[in-house]
């Protein structure tokens, strides 16, 4: 029997929530972390793009 | 009153309403999981056989659920880009898919951190594990395949072709327990009932429906970025108030 296995039989709710629930909200929170930062840089560059299309206009019309 | 439904099948008032609706699913799914969580951790009972190692199903079940139901959420949409040739569907499809992975695999992990103790196996190669690691490289797939073609429309549709053909997947996983002898155990709900005791399914129910709220929230939330990205050079965009600012 390896100390994991031990461990483990000794602990489980440790175990448990470490080992799974830990994971999970972990993933839970980086995937939110992911959308929110897309969300910011998707803004940013549609930002962009749009003075720059202004610029451009203008440049035009000058 | 009659709702026009079609309405809101249009990326320009579809972001709107994602928009108002992605705060009310988020705090849905906090309020659902701390419930859940604290249903099955402090008020349900420690299982006979399995001691406490039986709570990793309030995890494991609800992720596994929502892990096929938005594979199938996934080509539905998917298959309606593909027919109707509707913009927003193509783009709902490719939100989907990230959450869909996530969920594939955090049903694994868990499926082997609760296989470790009561089989003594990490992994076996059972036919309802290897088919939920089927599910996860169609995910894997069809992020990959839509992230690889320049083109989005031409993206979508070769996108759209994995999903539908994948969607076969599914009903394989969840017939998987009844169709061969594996040694995961079957379904928990089944339609004659459960033997399960009625605290334990209130936490289950209720962590499924915070993983579905929070599964809500977030494809909600990446599928507005996508049509911002999609649709930026339209005039709509343009107008926005954040993009204004």
């Amino acid at each position: 029997m390896s100390s994991l296995d031990i461990w483990m039989r000794e602990n489980p709710l440790a175990y448990v929530w470490l080992g799974s629930y830990a994971v999970a909200l972990l993933v839970f929170a980086v995937e939110i972390a992911m959308v929110r930062h897309k969300r910011k840089i998707t803004l940013q560059q549609v930002r962009l793009m749009q003075e720059a299309e202004k610029d451009q206009e203008d440049e035009g019309t000058a | 009153m009659a709702i026009n439904w079609f309405k809101y099948s249009a990326p320009t008032t579809f972001y709107g309403l994602a928009g108002k609706m992605v705060p009310w699913f988020a705090a849905t799914a906090a309020v659902l999981l701390a419930a859940g969580l604290y249903l099955g951790f402090f008020v349900a009972p420690v299982d006979a056989q399995q001691g406490e190692f039986y709570r990793i199903i309030f995890i494991h079940v609800p992720t596994s659920i929502l892990s096929m139901f938005l594979y199938l959420v996934m080509a539905g949409y998917a298959a309606l880009g593909l027919i109707f040739n509707t913009r927003l569907s193509a783009m709902m499809a490719t939100a989907v898919a990230p959450t869909g992975a996530l969920f594939a695999f955090i049903s694994l992990w868990t499926g082997a951190l609760w296989g470790k103790p009561m089989w003594g196996a990490w992994w076996v190669w059972d036919a309802r594990l290897t088919s939920e690691l089927i599910l996860l490289f169609l995910y894997l797939g069809f992020i990959a395949l839509h992230a690889s073609i320049d083109d989005p429309r031409r993206a979508d549709k070769a996108a759209a072709l994995l999903a539908i053909v994948g969607s076969v997947n599914v009903p394989i996983i969840y017939f998987s327990v009844k169709w061969w002898n594996t040694l995961h155990q079957g379904s928990t709900f089944k339609f004659s009932g459960t033997s399960m005791h009625i605290v334990m399914q209130q936490a289950l129910l209720l962590m499924l429906l915070a993983c579905w709220a929070y599964a809500f929230a977030v494809v909600l939330s990446r599928v507005r970025s996508i049509i911002l990205e999609r649709e930026r050079h339209t005039t709509w965009i343009a107008e926005l108030p954040e993009v204004r600012q």
